[in-house]
């Protein structure tokens, strides 16, 4: 069974994923920072793979992915990275990237490596559902890999459904109207948007994302959802961190408790 | 047949691999385009503006020196002569009256030069409508005096201070400021890239120029085919208004002049379908300079115009097929042309438009060849790049 749906069988409130970006703050960070999210409590380890040109992200995920380019991250080296992590990570791994890399990979041999190495689940924020069911979906699910999309508050009741209908891990809810990092708080018109999601009795579970930054947000989110997402804050807490483990645990933990 | 098909793609080419955040603009876009385009009060008022407004139809006209330097019959598409000083605005008219149409408040656009940006900002003055123009922190730099016509005409330029910080980054600031502002916002793409039906829909407000093209040729020649057409590309859009009606008549050769930059294997270059490979830029599947890794390659060119690393979708499809001709011109190359035009006709283009006269030293033609170059900007805002350059 896919990691993620044993997650969602076992846990059903407050799950928490983190994401970061591959080759941030360092080259060769990956893996003791996927240590580091497992020891702090989090359940998702989400990994950014970097792209030039991450068109939904705001300014914190653009930096760490030029950074990550710029530090010599590519996603071959990454598969190299990730060879032999299930040795130490047991929790379910999902890889974000946007689709032009996955395709100069070749989406066939991506999701062979994904298998590969342990990895559970995909998204791709640009790749759209029609274009995923027609050309790629037969190699997902010849592979096991679990393919999550995203909803956002301006998503149609009918679309939401068509997604629920074709998703089978978890559906990625933007909070808001914003690329990645851009709030910082929970609004009104957000709780009224949850509300609506959630009365919609989805086969899928909901993870909220975008704006969440701290225990509070977490909690928040977790009242509307399944749980919620973490990426801009958890960059900007690894950005400077002289003892990347410790501060992350730290992090985490002040998040989950 | 060339033509978009009913998901959005030419051939291998198009679609619209976007966010899930921008489905829904997308596709209120895509829904209602086409009828909007169709009505009869849509027409008459974007083809009254194109008129009084924007001075069309602009000049057929056959460039007699010119001509004889180069043993063709060779007739410019005075595309210079439109209001704002390059054919921008056909399809900025356009799209604001869609806007409109659709009831948005706000306007967006990227732009690269401040071609496509001055002629944003003047629609917007003309329909008193707020705009944003999102420009990379280096243009606003090097088109200082664009930056201030936007600004005159009353837009709020945007600085985008991400990866390049040129064209390219402009446009995913303008995509980010879409998804962050869906339900009241318009983005007015510039060229006939992005997500369908961005291609199709600037194509069509751009084919405008081989509409009249055909009649004023007819007029002039007795025919309403010539024998070549020559229009630069950077995204494509004055090549797709110049091409349109030729696209499924074969008999018309259709020529691309990318940019060549300091030469095409110089690594300072934006000849993208000689340097590039399928991929997805900007929300289409295009022919994109990239990495092995996938990761966009930077362009270069003198043009600013032309400083973009795809092309749109119709244009790869064109390559792809071989229905189009595409050259790559470089910066000294171009530079020679327009100066050449300026002593020969008493024009000065713009650079983006000298590289689609360079073209002319490029094909092969014989001297009763009736040969149609889009001349798609005039040279004033590219006058200090010809001061720099020098041997004039």
């Amino acid at each position: 069974m896919n990691r993620i749906h044993t997650l969602f069988k076992e846990k059903d409130s407050r799950v928490l994923s983190i994401y970061f970006t591959a080759g941030f703050p360092n080259l060769d960070d990956t893996v003791p920072i996927m240590e580091a999210i497992q020891a702090g409590g989090a359940d998702i380890i989400e990994i950014g793979v970097p792209y030039s040109d991450p068109v939904a992200d705001g300014p914190t995920i653009q930096d760490s992915n030029k950074i990550a380019l710029d530090n010599g991250m590519s996603m071959k080296l990454l598969f190299e990275q990730l060879r032999g992590f299930r040795a130490k990570i047991h929790l379910p791994v999902v890889l974000m990237g946007y689709l032009n890399p996955i395709m100069q990979f070749g989406m066939e041999a991506f999701c062979q490596k994904c298998k590969e190495v342990g990895v559970d689940g995909l998204i791709v924020p640009d790749l759209p559902m029609q274009q995923y069911l027609e050309d790629y979906k037969a190699m997902f699910d010849q592979y096991g890999i679990v393919n999550t999309f995203l909803i956002s508050p301006q998503t149609s009741e009918k679309r939401i459904r068509e997604i629920d209908e074709k998703t089978d891990g978890f559906i990625y809810m933007v909070s808001s109207h914003a690329v990645t990092g851009a709030k910082t708080d929970i609004s009104e018109e957000q709780v009224a948007y949850f509300e609506r999601v959630a009365a919609m009795n989805l086969k899928n579970p909901r993870l909220i994302g975008f704006g969440i930054s701290d225990a509070k947000t977490f909690t928040s989110a977790s009242r509307f959802s399944n749980g919620a997402i973490i990426g801009s804050a958890f960059i900007k807490t690894i950005k400077d961190s002289e003892n990347l483990s410790e501060r992350i645990q730290t992090y985490l933990q002040s998040v989950v408790n | 047949m060339i033509g978009v098909d009913e998901k959005g793609f030419y051939g291998k080419f198009g679609g619209a691999y976007i966010p899930e955040m921008l489905y829904p603009n997308v596709e209120e876009l895509k829904e209602n385009y086409e009828s909007i385009l169709a009505s009869k009060e849509f027409q008459d008022e974007f083809r009254g503006l194109l008129k009084d407004y924007v001075g069309r139809p602009t000049p057929l006209y056959f460039a007699s020196r010119l001509s004889e330097k180069y043993r063709a019959k060779i007739y410019l598409k005075r595309e210079d002569l439109c209001h704002t000083g390059a054919h921008k605005v056909n399809n900025t008219i356009g799209q604001i009256i869609l806007a409109k149409k659709l009831g948005k408040k706000r306007i967006i656009a990227e732009t690269g030069a401040g071609q496509h940006g001055v002629a944003t900002a003047t629609v917007c003055a003309l329909m008193g409508m707020e705009c944003t123009v999102y420009m990379g922190e280096i243009d606003i730099a090097r088109q200082r005096p664009n930056v201030e016509r936007m600004k005159i005409l009353g837009a709020t330029v945007v600085p985008a201070v991400s990866g390049s910080k040129t064209l390219k980054d402009a446009t995913n600031e303008a995509m980010r400021a879409w998804i962050n502002n869906p339900v009241d916002t318009h983005y007015i793409i510039g060229s006939v890239v992005g997500p369908h039906p961005y291609p199709e829909m600037v194509a069509r407000f751009q084919s405008v120029i081989s509409e009249e093209i055909k009649w004023q040729l007819k007029e002039k020649e007795g025919r309403e085919n010539p024998d070549i057409v020559i229009a630069c590309v950077g995204g494509g859009s004055n090549a797709a208004g110049a091409f349109y009606h030729y696209y499924n008549t074969p008999e018309v050769r259709l020529v691309a002049a990318e940019a060549a930059g300091l030469g095409v294997s110089s690594g300072k270059s934006a000849a993208t379908t000689a340097l590039g490979s399928p991929g997805i830029l900007h929300g289409s599947k295009t022919i994109l300079m990239q990495t092995e890794d996938g990761q966009v390659v930077e362009p270069h060119s003198i043009s600013a115009g032309l400083d973009y690393p795809g092309i749109g979708p119709v244009h790869a499809h064109l390559f792809d097929v071989g229905r189009g001709e595409f050259v790559a011109v470089e910066d000294k190359d171009a530079m020679a042309s327009g100066i050449e035009l300026s002593k020969l006709e008493g024009i000065i283009p713009a650079i983006e438009s000298a590289h689609a006269l360079y073209a002319l030293n490029m094909i092969e033609y014989s001297k009763d060849d009736v040969i149609v170059v889009n001349l798609s900007g005039r040279g004033d805002k590219d006058l200090e790049t010809y001061i720099k350059w020098g041997n004039y």
